[in-house]
């Protein structure tokens, strides 16, 4: 798996102007956050341009698909989010998202570990060095983006907490606050939100917890101030706004398997050949895209996650 | 009625449309606009609907028997955003694969549904005119046009079965038919319609 580190980096691979909004904001924000990211300016991409003005990229840890990736644009990424918690339509959290406080924040850790307790966000995340993750996202509702997180390895930060050998899966709860969440006013879904991974997937080096996006803090409406990515699976497993991580030794309930038991699992893996109820997941819609994409096997990660699927039934177990 | 009116009535309910054409053309129906303009036209395609529906029970509340002269044109107008809704789908997001429309329709019921909604409105909009009354016969003529009715329902579930889980809208319309089919089942047990008499202080220029 690649990922990429500022050394390896040729100055030719350097992202071009066209692929970020504005590339002296970025430098300059880059450089206020220097202490905490990778490598200002660095990221990983293939340098082949091609027609369109976008380059294409590099997943980070992907497969090499025969298909071109490219990375969407951080008004895309920012004004298209399902974040139930702001509203239920997609411009909904950009608009809704704005005075939501991420600071100060708490990650309360606890359950099966040595190391439980209320981490402040800066504690959490100081002793871990920040990655440049460019990675798809596939929602259950058939799109898809390319969205380059910065973050640190969920792996990274488990071994910090020292998880007994009885913890077989992590959860995940989201903010409960109905006075700053507009959507947690009605029960659309069972709030607050909650998410679960197996242990062999949360330890995964795909796993990311990411804080930033294109260089900046994570803005509210794509779940600051922290949230998680798990590139191979459906979106909605992206927990955002975490404030808890549980170690707990049975599978949780996940808020979309409670809210739609027959249509919603708790592996979510992307799987083109297990349909939705209600559509097809067979292909996709990558934003700002014309033609529809055929949809990937776990998101074309297969190469880093199917070996933790062998023998179980994805049809069953979806 | 006034002369004018027809027409201007057209023209607006083409403001929809020409709206939804400029912001796909301008990038303004942010970062999904084929499934917006998509969303978009089934919503009007509902809306056409519904105002059809009305012209009946709201000339029998008012006596204003012109709008009966709206009617048709309102369901053209519905069948019209049911065509653009359909070509959306078929030409825009599906790129003609007949393979896999063909797949989503058989195996997808909100698709079949959808598409059953369509399938319904088409003969009732190429019955539409007088010439079609008479061949048919008045009487055979409204039974065909009760189908309708039947649009109205696969219609509103199509919606209710497309969104993720905002139930909210879906079942507003919902209301909204339930109400105008609602006041029919009532309508038929009273006594048949009767053309109100002319009402003398109505100064109308045809």
């Amino acid at each position: 798996m690649l990922i990429r580190k500022p050394d390896d980096i040729a100055s030719s691979e350097i992202t071009p102007e066209s692929a970020y909004m504005d590339r002296r904001r970025f430098i300059a924000t880059a450089g206020m956050a220097a202490a905490g990211l990778a490598g200002a300016g660095a990221l990983s991409s293939a340098a082949a341009c091609t027609r369109d003005d976008r380059p294409t990229v590099k997943i980070s840890g992907g497969d090499v698909a025969t298909q071109q990736d490219k990375l969407n644009t951080f008004e895309q990424i920012t004004t298209y989010n399902n974040y139930y918690e702001f509203g239920t339509d997609k411009e909904d959290p950009s608009e809704n998202a704005t005075r939501f406080r991420t600071h100060p924040w708490t990650v309360k850790v606890d359950g099966l570990v040595k190391k439980p307790g209320d981490y402040a966000l800066e504690d959490l995340v100081k002793p871990f060095k920040v990655e440049e993750r460019i990675y798809r996202l596939r929602c259950v509702e058939a799109w898809s983006m390319v969205i380059p997180w910065q973050g640190i390895p969920l792996k990274d930060m488990i071994t910090r907490f020292e998880p007994l050998p009885s913890a077989k899966f992590v959860q995940f709860t989201t903010l409960l606050a109905p006075d700053q969440m507009p959507g947690q006013r009605r029960p659309i879904l069972p709030w607050p939100y909650v998410e679960g991974l197996r242990m062999d997937e949360a330890t995964n080096p795909l796993t990311l917890m990411a804080t930033g996006l294109y260089g900046r803090p994570l803005p509210n409406q794509n779940g600051a101030p922290i949230r998680l990515i798990v590139p191979w699976k459906y979106g909605f497993k992206g927990i955002k706004a975490i404030v808890r991580m549980s170690f707990v030794d049975r599978q949780p309930m996940n808020t979309w398997q409670i809210a739609n038991p027959d249509e919603y699992g708790f592996y979510a893996n992307v799987n083109p050949t297990v349909d939705h109820p209600r559509w097809t997941q067979a292909s996709e819609r990558r934003i700002g895209e014309f033609r529809r994409r055929p949809t990937l096997m776990f998101n074309g990660y297969a190469e880093q996650v199917a070996h933790m699927y062998a023998g179980m039934d994805l049809r069953k177990n979806f | 009625m006034i002369r004018w009116l027809k027409p201007l009535v057209v023209v607006f309910a083409l403001v929809p449309l020409a709206w939804v054409a400029w912001a796909f053309a301008h990038d303004r129906l942010g970062a999904n606009p084929i499934r917006e303009t998509e969303i978009q036209t089934g919503l009007w395609t509902l809306r056409f609907l519904a105002i059809t529906l009305s012209i009946s029970p709201a000339r029998r509340a008012t006596g204003w028997n012109w709008l009966i002269k709206y009617r048709r044109m309102l369901g053209l107008l519905t069948f019209f955003y049911a065509t653009v809704h359909l070509s959306m789908w078929a030409g825009v997001d599906w790129f003609f694969a007949w393979g896999d429309m063909w797949h989503e329709v058989v195996k997808h019921k909100y698709i079949l549904v959808g598409m059953t909604t369509f399938v319904l409105l088409a003969p009732l909009a190429l019955t539409s005119t007088k010439g079609w009354v008479r061949r048919l016969g008045g009487k055979r003529w409204a039974a065909l046009h009760r189908l309708i009715y039947v649009a109205a329902i696969t219609g509103t579930v199509h919606y209710l079965w497309a969104v993720k889980k905002d139930t909210f809208f879906p079942l507003v319309y919902l209301a909204v038919f339930a109400l105008l089919l609602g006041y029919r089942v009532i309508d038929a047990r009273r006594k048949p319609f009767r053309v109100p008499p002319r009402r003398s202080s109505a100064s109308v220029a045809a």
